[in-house]
């Protein structure tokens, strides 16, 4: 697929959904993104379940993954927001290992990554923005809206300022956003565009087997790498969701 | 429901806590937490963030600026305006991300 002709590369490809589960998912569009989450929330559901039914002293190893989640997500809520942080745990660690799980299951062979769609990230970084808003107005009232003004400005300023906070509030929908895609979906572009080399030069015959290999072992760092970014994005969605928590209840 | 166990719950937290500390567990959580809030991390990731901060604050700007052009069907001003009011918003991102904190 990756190489139809001899000098296409057909790297954006990957990322057409087709239906999944045959006709009863085509009829109702369930595509194989859809069938990914649907595979993402089991494994962390089992990984919970299956990882906390011992409730060893000493826990085994997927009761340490378990527990090692669970405080991880935990202290970060804890240091990051405040002493409230335990109020929103549940959803920064619903959304650290959904789109862990995510990003890791795209990683392997005819897996797909539903985090590499700007639609799935957008929607996931809207919940999060409209639920910023809401708690920030919950908790302050109207008070909430002097977030937009700094303090200590001369008032001149004010309606500036006023003007380049609310851009920059609402910016922050793009930004969360387009890091987790742009990220996914640079390294499977990558991904798809060196497993293309190595077919095209390993079909030229004696020549192409050395650059070929070489392709093959840069393919074999990528994923290493993809492994990384993988984690690393979704522990920064968790931590921006966190700050912006904190905004939200404290107020700067 | 928070508030009925925050009671004990710090208390515990803090002997744990102090109890970590001294096996010296925590200091490497607490660690990398702090270098991720510091500009810290690798080049590659400063430079994404920083492009994406910029960029997406001047997205926000334009198309709020054309919305508004739009509406009130005054088509090059309003967009004018508001595309360096989104310059000065990624600028005031990237401030409030690289600060330095006290």
């Amino acid at each position: 697929m990756a190489a139809e002709g001899s000098n296409s590369i057909d790297a954006l490809g990957q990322f057409q959904l087709h239906p999944a589960l045959g006709p009863i998912g085509g009829s109702v569009n369930f595509t194989q993104s859809n069938l990914m989450m649907v595979l993402a929330g089991g494994l962390i559901l089992g990984l919970l379940w299956v990882g906390m039914k011992p409730r060893a002293m000493v826990p085994g190893r997927l009761q340490a993954a378990a527990e090692l989640g669970y405080e991880t997500i935990m202290s970060m809520c804890l240091e990051t927001i405040g002493p409230e942080g335990r109020r929103y745990f549940p959803l920064v660690f619903t959304l650290f290992f959904f789109i862990l799980f995510g990003n890791l299951l795209g990683v392997f062979p005819y897996f797909f990554t539903f985090t590499s769609h700007i639609m799935v990230t957008l929607a996931l970084t809207l919940l999060v923005f409209v639920l910023v808003t809401v708690v920030g107005l919950r908790e302050h009232g109207l008070h909430w809206f002097s977030y937009f003004l700094p303090q200590g400005i001369p008032m001149a300023l004010a309606p500036l300022l006023v003007v380049i906070e609310v851009i920059s509030y609402l910016s922050r929908i793009i930004s969360l956003s387009v890091r987790l895609f742009a990220n996914m979906m640079a390294g499977h572009v990558m991904l798809e565009v060196f497993g293309a080399f190595i077919v095209m030069l390993g079909g030229l015959g004696l020549l192409g087997y050395l650059p070929a290999a070489l392709a093959l072992g840069l393919n074999t760092v990528l994923i290493g790498f993809e492994l990384l970014v993988a984690t690393l994005q979704a522990y920064v969605f968790a931590v921006l969701t966190c700050i912006y928590l904190h905004d939200a209840v404290h107020l700067h | 429901m928070s508030q009925d166990n925050g009671g004990s719950d710090p208390s515990f937290g803090d002997r744990l806590k102090a109890a970590r500390s001294k096996q010296g567990l925590d200091a490497p959580p607490a660690q990398s937490l702090s270098d991720k809030d510091a500009p810290g991390g690798s080049p590659w990731g400063i430079g994404m963030r920083v492009g994406v901060e910029l960029v997406s604050a001047l997205v926000v700007a334009v198309a709020i600026g054309y919305g508004l052009d739009r509406i009130f069907h005054t088509t090059p001003i309003l967009t004018a305006v508001f595309v360096p009011l989104g310059g000065a918003a990624g600028v005031a991102n990237l401030w409030r991300l690289f600060a330095p904190k006290s």
